[in-house]
């Protein structure tokens, strides 16, 4: 198997400022909220960051993403390292969290030829990428309706075709069905699958384990900045359900019965 | 990837031109304003202060001494002859009844046929004239009368005239009166003009997007982030500039009405190509820099709130600087203070509109400009490249 993602001792430490520390209870300056973390992804393979919150699981995906700088380690993704060589991994890369937004002024369509710009796609490439997509998630109608004007569901479609636009081998995921109701989430992990069957890679992080279940062939799990185990499903799971396994996990590395 | 400078401008003019409230009111209502405002207030004040051509002044007279009644015969004036001095002719002056009443001294004629300044004994004859100067037409018959006064009192001991033939003695040109005119007043007020022109746009543009989370968007694709930062100071510089000279625009036309330019003394009509040409390249350095100077601000705030307090102290300086074009003897020559953000942009129009700016200066203020803007946004993407500033 190809390595497509190497994450090397990856560590991300936030300064703790007055009102955070008050807010918190808490004498700490510093807070690691990244801790040392190591594991490779697999070309064509999906795989899930599973964690409770606060465990890490954006941090790192945005370090993935070159949103923000890791204080040690490196990652590598499709030969270009997140440190040193950033922009590559832009380039190679589409981003999709909630975080994301898109100008409420624009419409799907310009915000589409906008992006395509920025990420270098060719006009001709571009018009037949964007029928397809805007047809597949039914954006075609709201093509020229200001994303102001949109519904919340649509506008996490019309966000998702948007970091798509150049088409990326890799896709980093963070959350993909938070905050969406059942049958946008339906339509976006069905979409996740559908890209996997084109042979793309997929990063995403969530902490639901159905999600993880249904779409992820290999699973890491991380706790406090750390990764814990991370190995295929069956070989995290065993016999048990990836619930059971999860809280049996978390018992041993928290030492706090759930 | 020059493409994405331009895909930032295009998209900044879309954002902005597409809006159609914004745009008005950014760039046509404050020119309009102005021109508006000007004008209404140069001529209410006129009006205010001058009585109407055809008006007739009602005056009541004490004592009308011969002399004064041939003299008044020309004027348009009423005349209430009154037998003596009383205080209901004074109310009614008071109350803006009548505009003037005048009290003779009894035999006034004879008394300054008898009166000689340098060997009489005791006070000159005496004229008392009452008037409201709250009420315009009773000011301006004042006048009217002290001048008539003054002129008959001259004649009857004319030992010598000042400018007493027809004919201009101030030999100052339209030019030069209205370039000392304009070269106070408009560097101040263009200087103003611009700098809000920006401020309304820049905290929107910057701070506005870290607020709603767009930025984030634009910065995990690949493009560089100097080509974002100057994509937004070149596309700010542009909208700032069009608002700018609105106000510009609004400003040359209503000025010299604002000022009475009836008489056509002060005008704009008497600057060239050249000097326009001139003051382009100044307005277009000045709100380069004023733009990347408020973008780097409202790159460190968190929220459009944010930014439109943090750029006030800066808003200042520009201001204090700004009235600089009012004090002084003009430019200054030496090239050195053209090398000052600001001020040389002041000091470059004061130059410009008194006929008295060094091209070499110029040059040396743009050229500055460019390269503080050029610093400000290398500071600006560094700032885009720094995840404290734009995300925590």
């Amino acid at each position: 198997m190809e390595e497509i993602l190497k994450v090397e001792g990856l560590g991300k430490t936030f300064t703790l400022s007055k009102k955070q520390q008050k807010l918190e209870k808490t004498k700490e300056k510093k807070r690691v909220a990244v801790d040392g973390l190591t594991f490779t992804a697999y070309k064509g393979e999906v795989f899930g960051l599973l964690g409770p919150n606060g465990a890490g699981k954006t941090t790192t995906l945005r370090m993935l993403a070159t949103l923000i700088k890791p204080d040690r380690g490196d990652a590598v993704i499709d030969g270009s390292s997140i440190v040193r060589d950033p922009q590559q991994v832009r380039s190679k890369i589409g981003f999709l969290t909630s975080e994301l937004k898109l100008e409420q002024f624009f419409t799907p369509n310009y915000l589409y030829d906008f992006f395509s710009m920025l990420y270098g796609v060719k006009p001709e490439v571009r018009d037949e990428r964007k029928r397809k997509m805007f047809d597949r998630f039914g954006i075609s109608e709201f093509a020229e309706v200001k994303v102001g004007n949109l519904s919340t569901g649509m506008k996490q479609k019309v966000s998702l075709v948007i970091s798509l636009v150049h088409d990326p081998q890799i896709i980093i995921f963070d959350e993909p069905t938070n905050g969406l109701d059942v049958i946008t989430a339906k339509v976006v992990t069905d979409f996740l699958q559908e890209l996997k069957k084109d042979g793309k890679s997929i990063i995403v992080s969530t902490h639901i384990f159905n999600l993880i279940e249904k779409i992820c062939d290999r699973v890491g799990i991380i706790i406090q900045g750390k990764m814990i185990v991370c190995d295929d499903l069956k070989g995290v799971t065993g016999e048990k359900t990836l619930e059971e396994r999860f809280f049996e996990i978390y018992e041993e590395t928290a030492g706090e019965a759930v | 990837m020059r493409n994405n400078i331009l895909a930032i401008i295009k998209k900044e003019f879309v954002r902005f031109f597409g809006d159609k409230r914004m745009a008005l009111t950014t760039i046509l209502l404050p020119g309009l304003m102005i021109y508006v405002m000007y004008s209404i207030l140069g001529e209410g004040m006129m009006g205010r202060m001058s009585a109407d051509e055809d008006y007739v002044y009602h005056v009541s007279v004490v004592n009308m001494p011969q002399s004064m009644e041939t003299m008044m015969e020309n004027m348009p004036v009423q005349i209430e002859n009154v037998s003596e001095k009383n205080e209901g002719e004074m109310a009614k002056v008071a109350d803006k009844e009548t505009d003037l009443f005048l009290v003779y001294q009894e035999d006034f004629d004879g008394a300054v046929a008898s009166y000689d300044s340098e060997t009489s004994q005791g006070a000159a004859p005496q004229i008392e004239m009452y008037y409201n100067s709250t009420k315009p037409e009773s000011s301006e018959g004042y006048q009217m009368m002290i001048a008539a006064f003054d002129s008959y009192e001259s004649m009857l001991a004319n030992k010598f005239d000042v400018n007493g033939r027809e004919g201009t003695y101030d030999l100052a040109s339209d030019k030069d009166e209205t370039g000392m005119f304009f070269s106070m007043m408009l560097p101040m007020l263009l200087m103003i003009f611009l700098f809000s022109g920006c401020m309304g746009i820049a905290p929107e543009a910057i701070a506005g997007e870290k607020e709603r989370g767009t930025i984030a968007t634009l910065l995990v694709t690949p493009m560089k982030r100097s080509h974002l930062a100057l994509g937004k100071i070149i596309s700010l510089g542009v909208i700032g500039l069009l608002s700018g000279l609105s106000s510009f625009i609004g400003t040359m036309l209503s000025l010299p009405k604002m000022m009475g330019g009836e008489s056509g003394s002060i005008g704009v009509d008497v600057y060239g190509a050249g000097d326009y040409v001139m003051l382009l390249f100044v307005i277009l350095a000045t709100v380069l820099i004023m733009v990347a100077a408020l973008s780097v601000i409202s790159a460190y705030a968190k929220s459009v709130k944010e930014a439109s307090t943090a750029i006030l102290p800066l808003m200042v300086i520009v201001m204090v600087i700004a009235f600089s074009s009012m004090l002084g003897d003009g430019a200054p020559t030496q090239w050195y203070w053209y090398l000052l953000p600001f001020y040389n942009s002041v000091q470059c129009m004061n130059g410009i509109f008194a006929f008295a700016a060094l091209p070499v200066n110029i040059v040396i203020t743009v050229v500055s400009n460019l390269v503080y803007v050029m610093i400000l946004a290398a500071g600006l993407a560094k700032m885009f490249d720094s995840e404290k500033i734009m995300y925590l």
